[in-house]
C-alpha cells in the first residue's frame, strides 16, 4: 500500500514512503517530526497548519500527500537559517508582542511568509487578506498585522 | 479510515480510462469539498483520480469571449484583470470564497460539480451565460450551465465524464456585472445569500462611459438622477440567485420586467421585489427564510446599480470598490 515520493522539503531533497490516505500535515508531523505546523481544525477553517507550496501558502491539513511528489514545500522549520537566526518575519512577531499563546502562529508566519516574498511592499487591506484564513484566539490580530507591516516597511 | 489509491494521470483520456476501470472511485480537484467530506466520514472512496496534474484542464483564454479551464484555482482567475474588467460578477465571487489558502488550491470545476445550492461561483457564472463542456469516453459535449445543475449537490453528469471547462461569450462595454454575497462574517464563510446581475445598457449615441461629469465619487444613484433625460434602455440582463432554492437559479420573471425599460433607481427596486417573490429560501442555521426574502430584494437592486455603475464608470481603480 505504501508509495515513495520524492519533493524538496525545506531546501533539501527528501525521498519518503507516504500511505496514500495520508495529508501532507501528517507526514509533516508523524514522519518528519516537525511539529511546528499545528493542527487546529483538520478541516481548513483555522490555518494553523499553513505551508508554503511552490510559494502559495496552503493548508496542509486538506492536502493529498500524494500531491506533494515534485513540489517545494517549506514549513515554519525551514524559515530559520543555518546559523540558528531567525526570519525578519519571526523577529518583527516577536519584537511586536504578536504572540499570546502560540497556537496560531506558525500559520501566521507561513501565510505573510508567502505575501512578503512574492510582494515587496503589501498594503495593509493585502497583509490581512493574506491571514484571512488563519484565526487567531488570543491576540486580536492587530499586533500580527502591525509585525507583519514593520517588515514590509523596513524594506 | 479504511484509506484510498491515489492516481495521477496526466490526460483527460488517462482520467476517463481509469475511472471506467475502477469501482468506488471519485475525481479530486483541490479536495477542498471531498478531503473535507472524507475526514467527516460522509465519504469512503477507494480510490481518487487526482485532476490536478492534467494541463488540459488548465486553460484560460480571452479571445473572443472568456474559457477556463477546470482545474484553474480561484487564486488564478482572481489575479486575471481582464476577468475583472469585463467579467466583474466572476472576480467578485472568486476573490471572496474561504480563504487566501483555499483559493490557492480550490478550482470552479470542484465548486460547480460539487453543486452546493451556496456555490459561490453559480450565480456569476449564470448570469454570464455561461456553458460547460464535458468531456467523456466518447468525446465531448457542451450544455449551458442552467441545464448542468440538476439539483442539490447534482449534475448532469454521466459516470465517468469530466467537467472540463467553462465558455461565456464576449461582452461589450455597455455591459457590466457584479455579484454580492451575503455572509456573517468576511472571510470563510458561505454565502447566506448571493445575487449576480448583468446589465446590458443601450447607450446609443450618448457617450455615458466615462464622461468627466462622472468622475466623481458621487453614489451610483446620484448618477443615475442626473442621467434621467437620457432615457438609458436596458437592453439584456440576467439576475440569478444562490441559496434560495434547492439549486442557483435565475430570476426570469424579474429579467423579463426589466428588459427593454429605462432604467431607474425606482425599477431597479420593483426588480427586487419580483426577484424576493420567484425565491424559495428556507429557514436554516445561516438565516431564516423571511431575512432571506427581504435581502434577495435589497440585493438584487444593489448588483443591478453596480453592475450599471461598471458601465457608467469602468475604472475600479479611480472609483474603488470600497464605494460599495
Ligand atoms: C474552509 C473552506 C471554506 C470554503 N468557502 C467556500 C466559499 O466561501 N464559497 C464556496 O462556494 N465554497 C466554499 N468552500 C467549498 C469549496 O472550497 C469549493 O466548493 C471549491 O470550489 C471546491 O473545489 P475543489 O477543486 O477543491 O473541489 P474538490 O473537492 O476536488 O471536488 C469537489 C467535487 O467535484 C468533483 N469534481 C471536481 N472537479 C471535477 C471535474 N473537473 N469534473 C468532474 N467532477 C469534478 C469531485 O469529484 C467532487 O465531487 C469552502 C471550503 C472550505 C474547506
Ligand atoms: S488544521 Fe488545517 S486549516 Fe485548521
Ligand atoms: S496567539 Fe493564541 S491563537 Fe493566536
Amino acid at each position: 500500500m505504501k508509495k515513495e515520493i520524492t519533493f524538496t522539503l525545506n531546501n533539501e531533497k527528501v525521498i519518503v514512503e507516504v500511505d496514500p490516505k495520508w495529508t501532507l500535515l501528517y507526514l509533516l508531523r508523524e514522519v518528519f517530526e516537525m511539529t511546528g505546523t499545528k493542527e487546529g481544525c483538520g478541516y481548513g477553517e483555522c490555518g494553523a497548519c499553513t505551508v508554503i507550496i511552490d510559494g502559495q501558502a496552503v493548508n496542509s491539513c486538506l492536502y493529498p500527500v500524494m500531491e506533494a511528489e515534485g513540489r517545494q514545500i517549506v514549513t515554519i522549520e525551514g524559515l530559520m537559517t543555518k546559523e540558528g537566526d531567525l526570519d525578519p518575519l519571526q523577529k518583527a512577531f516577536v519584537d511586536e508582542g504578536a504572540v499570546q499563546c502560540g497556537f496560531c502562529i506558525p500559520g501566521m508566519i507561513m501565510s505573510s511568509k508567502a505575501l512578503l516574498d512574492e510582494k515587496e511592499k503589501p498594503t495593509e487591506d493585502e497583509i490581512k487578506e493574506c491571514i484571512e484564513g488563519n484565526l487567531c484566539r488570543c491576540t486580536g490580530y492587530v499586533k500580527i498585522v502591525d509585525a507583519i507591516k514593520t517588515v514590509a516597511d523596513r524594506r | 479510515m479504511k484509506g484510498y489509491e491515489y492516481h495521477k494521470p496526466q490526460t483527460v483520456k488517462e482520467a476517463i480510462d481509469l475511472m471506467e476501470g475502477l469501482e468506488n472511485a471519485k475525481y479530486i480537484a483541490g479536495g477542498t469539498d471531498v478531503m473535507v467530506l472524507i475526514r467527516q466520514k460522509k465519504l469512503a472512496p477507494a480510490r481518487l483520480i487526482s485532476l490536478r496534474n492534467i494541463g488540459d484542464l488548465n486553460y484560460m483564454e480571452t479571445e473572443g469571449g472568456l474559457r477556463i479551464g477546470s482545474a484553474v484555482t480561484y487564486n488564478t482567475i482572481a489575479k486575471n484583470d481582464f476577468v475583472q474588467r469585463r467579467y466583474s460578477a466572476l472576480a467578485d465571487a472568486v476573490k471572496k470564497v474561504g480563504s487566501l489558502q483555499i483559493r490557492n488550491v480550490a478550482t470552479m470545476g470542484g465548486n460547480i460539480c460539487n453543486a452546493a445550492p451556496s456555490a459561490d461561483t453559480a450565480c456569476p457564472l449564470l448570469v454570464l451565460d455561461a456553458s460547460v463542456i464535458i468531456a467523456g469516453k466518447t468525446g465531448e459535449r457542451e450544455m449551458s450551465l442552467d441545464d448542468f445543475f440538476l439539483g442539490p449537490n447534482k449534475v448532469a453528469l454521466e459516470k465517468g465524464e469530466i467537467l472540463k471547462g467553462f465558455t461565456m461569450p464576449a461582452f461589450g462595454e455597455n455591459t457590466g456585472s457584479a455579484y454580492f454575497k451575503h455572509t456573517r462574517r468576511q472571510a470563510m464563510d458561505l454565502p447566506m445569500l448571493g445575487v449576480a446581475a448583468r446589465v446590458t445598457i443601450d447607450i446609443g449615441g450618448s457617450e455615458v462611459g466615462c464622461k468627466d461629469a462622472f468622475c466623481t465619487v458621487d453614489s451610483i444613484s446620484n448618477i443615475l438622477k442626473r442621467l434621467e433625460d437620457e432615457n438609458l434602455v436596458c437592453e439584456d440582463v440576467r439576475i440569478a440567485m444562490g441559496v434560495v432554492a434547492p439549486r442557483p437559479i435565475r430570476a426570469r420573471k424579474a429579467e423579463e420586467a426589466l428588459k427593454g425599460k429605462v432604467i431607474s433607481e425606482k425599477l431597479f427596486e420593483e426588480i427586487g421585489e419580483i426577484a424576493a417573490s420567484e425565491s424559495q429560501p428556507r429557514d436554516s442555521i445561516r438565516g431564516e427564510a423571511w431575512y432571506r426574502r427581504d435581502m434577495v430584494k435589497v440585493l438584487t437592486k444593489r448588483a443591478i446599480l453596480k453592475a450599471v455603475d461598471r458601465v457608467i464608470r469602468p475604472d475600479d481603480t479611480i472609483w474603488p470598490d470600497r464605494l460599495w
